[in-house]
């Protein structure tokens, strides 16, 4: 007697006689289950449901609480980017402009959308956490320019007590009181400051007569 | 092309909306997945995202019966003829989306192997950035594609635009003759 001639038998458990009446059918019990649940798709433009909170998405470059820069265009970030798609040029503080507390703000600050993969090294090699990611992903253009954002475009809006940029530091204070978080807010010599020398500045508080 | 040749201007300015409202409304793209990008393509796809819901359900594999080319992932140097030819065989009016940075710039990936942007192949008419980007991203995409191609002009606009076009790409400043840097 060989292998082939012994009959096949099976170690699955024998169906019943329900089991086997339903058979034909049971392949349905996924799609009949379904059937009674509600849909899970997202109406995209219609209803935008929020990202995981750590979601990578486009940069921002944050500011200090009276309203300097964090960016002291040390250009780490693009060193440690893998495709190349920040550009930063560094240039010096002055008295009459002074961006970012210290002696350096980055001048020239470029993001390519169309190189960046968000993979947040840069936000590593940031030392001063000027550049963090947001969760905003609605990116997309007709051109390969509009998709390179300057600095304007990435620069955080201003809160309340913030100063637009250039202005003084808060007198008497170095940039390492501004790291530990000294400063918190924009003070009265800086508002004159601005005041005196852009009058029509948006961000200046309001000046209450009487 | 045919009947909207012969229309007098008037005519054709309503007949423009309702052609471009009608090619608007389902846009079928066709299947040219390349890489990691044509997952995130095909979750768009499914039903958590649900592509058809703008009218984009089916993805043709015969690119003779579709009206974008998603270029989804990494061309390649080997593969850019063949996207040339797949794109050629499509019927107009056609669209290009280049989708993930790859596809639009070449992305991380600056190297012999791989075309810096599917635009030095095919001409894109909407870049969208990410790696890959989400669905939603995608469904962005989709939209602005969308109102690009409720605007397709027809007849005797096309054939001005076309010339236009041609003037320009003809009178633009070659990559390789911009001198100094490039910013």
């Amino acid at each position: 007697m060989t292998r082939a001639d012994v009959p096949f038998v099976s170690n699955l458990p024998r169906k019943g006689a329900a089991g086997r009446f339903f058979a034909p059918v049971a392949g349905f019990g996924v799609t009949m289950r379904n059937i009674f649940r509600r849909p899970k798709t997202e109406q995209y433009p219609r209803q935008k449901l929020p990202t995981e909170p750590r979601y990578h998405g486009r940069h921002q470059l944050n500011r200090h609480p009276d309203g300097l820069e964090k960016c002291i265009g040390c250009e780490l970030c693009a060193w440690a980017c893998p495709a190349d798609a920040i550009y930063v040029e560094a240039d010096s503080n002055t008295p009459e402009a002074q961006y970012s507390p210290g002696e350096r703000y980055g001048s020239v600050y470029q993001i390519n959308y169309l190189r960046c993969i968000f993979c947040g090294l840069c936000i590593e090699a940031c030392p001063t956490r000027a550049l963090t990611m947001t969760n905003d992903y609605e990116l997309q253009g007709p051109t390969r320019e509009g998709l390179i954002y300057e600095k304007q475009d990435l620069l955080a809006p201003l809160a309340p007590g913030m100063l637009l940029a250039p202005h003084p530091m808060v007198p008497g204070t170095t940039d390492a009181d501004y790291y530990r978080g000294d400063v918190t807010q924009a003070v009265r010599k800086q508002i004159d400051w601005v005041r005196e020398n852009r009058p029509d500045d948006p961000s200046l508080p309001e000046v209450h007569h009487g | 092309m045919g009947l909207e040749e012969s229309m007098p201007s008037f005519l054709t300015g309503t007949v423009e909306d309702v052609v471009g409202w009608a090619r608007g409304a389902s846009i079928w793209p066709v299947t040219f997945g390349l890489a990691c990008c044509s997952i995130e393509m095909m979750a768009t796809g499914g039903p958590r995202f649900d592509i058809a819901r703008i009218g984009s359900e089916v993805f043709r594999s015969s690119p003779r019966q579709a009206d974008l080319m998603i270029v989804a992932g990494r061309l390649s140097q080997k593969m850019a003829p063949v996207l040339r030819q797949v794109y050629d065989q499509m019927s107009e009016p056609k669209w290009v989306l280049a989708m993930g940075v790859c596809a639009s710039s070449g992305g991380m990936f600056n190297n012999y192997a791989i075309v810096q942007g599917v635009d030095h192949v095919v001409p894109v008419d909407i870049y969208l950035p990410g790696c890959p980007p989400r669905p939603e991203m995608l469904l962005g995409a989709l939209m602005a594609i969308k109102e690009h191609a409720k605007k397709t002009p027809l007849g005797a606009h096309r054939r001005e635009i076309a010339k236009a076009v041609e003037e320009a790409a003809l009178a633009a400043l070659p990559t390789s003759e911009m001198k100094g840097l490039l910013r």
